[in-house]
């Protein structure tokens, strides 16, 4: 139960970008599409999971005081491995995702996460803490890159509803602020609610 | 002449904030007060254009030359957060005015996209040392630029009515979204 | 367990041991990955190759660098043969002078410098508009094809050329004309250069720099 809890406070409750607004940098970059938020999101989980699960397991041999370059340099191995293992296997992905790919070391929910809990909890906790937020932000990303691609070229996954140009603003920069902005007002209506 | 395009290139057009999505965190987060934008906007120009050089010269002189380039992430982020700190020691004891105005951003500095996000740039741009200092400068100016128009909007948008499902971030975001639209006039300008 | 102290020789030790980790770690994902991320590339390459020249795919491909005649920078060239005759030229062509800067266009040649094909590689044009410049996107750049560059001018109309502008895109229009224009005259450069060498030396092209087989 207590699990349960660890992993459904990411998606909703303290989801990484509508709630603590944490990685926005992403977020805006790359959802042009559905796809790009999908795998930006899925990417970063990736991170998220491997480097909690590291840090937890190492936390009791660090000294306090390098606690923090120890915990960049683990999450900078595994955006390094995401990296090399995208541009092998999915290199249209790592294309369209580019710059971003390398950044989500400096992404504010990564090391968040490990201070703030891998660097306290079990291995076993931390990871469903990293599981919980990874699903919470690929949701977020693929929402509002969903979103931006329905509006913007009336399209969805790649799938065109409409053979016409969509609302342009929407898949260029202003639209990514636009789009966010709502949705954010949005969800907080909505878990206002309930 | 080439080195004032790449400037009003990376100001104006390529703007890193409002086109480029970097360093969006201190964009909302720091930008409420014109003074505190333009301390920040400093403590960036300062620390982006010696980063460049570090980690231009640090790529170029030891990781290409042990074929390692696939450290690049792990090297260049180790280098900014010592470069960050040494640059607090030194100016702590150098200079205390100037510490005072940009001290306190400084340890943001090191988690700011910005940082990285340009170091990556140049080397995959390929710009030889000089192009990419100028690069960094106006990068930063752009980013500065942006914080100081965001926080002078701000400061008005306080004493506005707004619905309150759009208050603080929702409705700053509408704000930096009517900015990168007026900022996308510029395109094409170079 | 208690917390280490924090000492010099801990705080040394942990952090050498740590990066040690890591950079072995990487080291071998990054063996692991070598291969596959040289095979993703030869593929990216020669697939848009075959857009601008039909048959690539089962040609022999040989690549040079040529610097542009006016003097702004390097285009690349690819030279396909199929069973030993050139069936084409693939050139990489590059502009700066797109809506969003630089753009990179490649486009294919036969012999006599008529264009095959073309098409845009990397952009940074708005979406919508100059983004038409992409065959995925829209047909327009269809209309280079068959077109001698030597007799029709490569140019918008507006500019008092052949080329039908895209509608609300001219700058990127004009963009994509501009690095097919450079992509011809460093290939007629290049031609005649290579046609020299044949008689002179006897068919050796001298200045190859790889080749990729299939």
């Amino acid at each position: 139960m207590n699990n349960w809890k660890n992993f459904t406070k990411g998606i909703i409750k303290e989801n990484p970008v509508f709630a603590l607004l944490l990685g926005m940098c992403p977020t805006l970059g790359v959802t042009t599409s559905a796809i790009n938020g999908l795998g930006m999101g899925l990417a970063t989980a990736f991170v998220l999971v491997l480097s909690n699960i590291a840090i937890s397991s190492v936390k009791n041999f660090v000294p306090d005081k390098v606690r923090i370059p120890v915990f960049v340099v683990i999450i900078a191995s595994f955006v390094t491995i995401v990296q090399l293992l995208m541009e092998a296997y999915i290199p249209a992905l790592y294309d369209s995702l580019g710059l971003f790919i390398p950044l989500i070391v400096v992404n504010c929910i990564v090391l968040g996460r490990a201070e703030a809990f891998a660097a306290k909890n079990t291995i076993f906790s931390s990871m469903i803490d990293g599981l919980g937020m990874g699903v919470g932000f690929t949701f977020a990303l693929t929402l509002l890159g969903a979103v931006r691609e329905l509006l913007g070229s009336y399209s969805l996954f790649g799938y065109k509803f409409i053979e016409t140009d969509g609302i342009l603003v929407f898949v260029l920069a202003p639209g990514a602020f636009f789009g966010l902005g709502y949705l954010i007002a949005l969800i907080r209506k909505l878990s206002k609610k309930s | 002449m080439e080195y004032i395009l790449i400037i009003i290139g990376a100001i104006f057009v390529n703007n890193i904030v409002l086109t480029q999505f970097l360093g969006i965190c201190p964009f909302l987060g720091v930008s409420t007060k014109v003074k505190t934008a333009i301390g920040m906007g400093g403590a960036v120009i300062f620390v982006m254009t010696l980063s460049t050089i570090v980690t231009w010269l640090v790529m170029k002189y030891i990781l290409i030359k042990f074929n390692i380039e696939f450290m690049q992430t792990i090297a260049y982020i180790l280098v900014i957060a010592a470069l960050v700190q040494m640059v607090e020691i030194i100016l702590k004891k150098i200079s205390p005015p100037l510490y005072q105005a940009l001290g306190v951003f400084l340890p943001l500095i090191t988690t700011n996209c910005t940082i990285l996000g340009v170091a990556i740039m140049v080397i995959q741009n390929d710009f030889n040392l000089l192009t990419s200092v100028v690069f960094a400068i106006g990068m930063s100016l752009g980013f500065m630029l942006a914080l100081v128009i965001f926080a002078g909007i701000r400061e008005h948008m306080d004493k506005l009515p707004i619905p309150k499902g759009m208050k603080g971030v929702p409705a700053a975001l509408v704000v930096a979204g009517i900015l990168a639209l007026a900022f996308m006039g510029f395109s094409g300008l170079v | 367990m208690a917390k280490k102290e924090s000492t010099f020789l801990n705080m040394t030790l942990t952090l050498f041991i740590i990066t040690a980790v890591a950079a072995v770690a990487l080291a071998y994902v990054y063996k692991l990955t070598e291969t596959p991320i040289s095979e993703a590339k030869a593929k990216k390459l020669q697939t848009a190759i075959s857009v601008v020249v039909p048959g690539a795919e089962n040609g022999e491909i040989t690549i040079d660098t040529v610097p542009s005649p006016d003097g702004s920078g390097n285009l690349e060239f690819y030279t396909i043969k199929v069973n030993g005759e050139i069936i084409g030229t693939a050139v990489k062509s590059f502009t700066n002078s797109g809506f969003g800067g630089h753009m990179a266009v490649m486009v294919g040649f036969d012999q006599d410098g008529k264009i095959i094909d073309s098409n845009v590689l990397e952009h940074q044009e708005t979406p919508g508009l100059g983004d038409k410049t992409n065959k995925s996107v829209s047909s327009w750049n269809d209309q280079f094809k068959g077109k001698d560059p030597q007799n029709e001018n490569i140019k918008v109309k507006k500019d008092g050329g052949v080329i039908d502008a895209i509608t609300a895109a001219t700058i990127s229009s004009r963009a994509y004309s501009d690095a097919v224009q450079r992509a011809h005259s460093a290939f007629m450069v290049h031609n005649e250069k290579m046609n020299k060498e044949d008689v002179n030396t006897g068919g050796t092209i001298s200045n190859t720099e790889s080749a990729v087989t299939n």
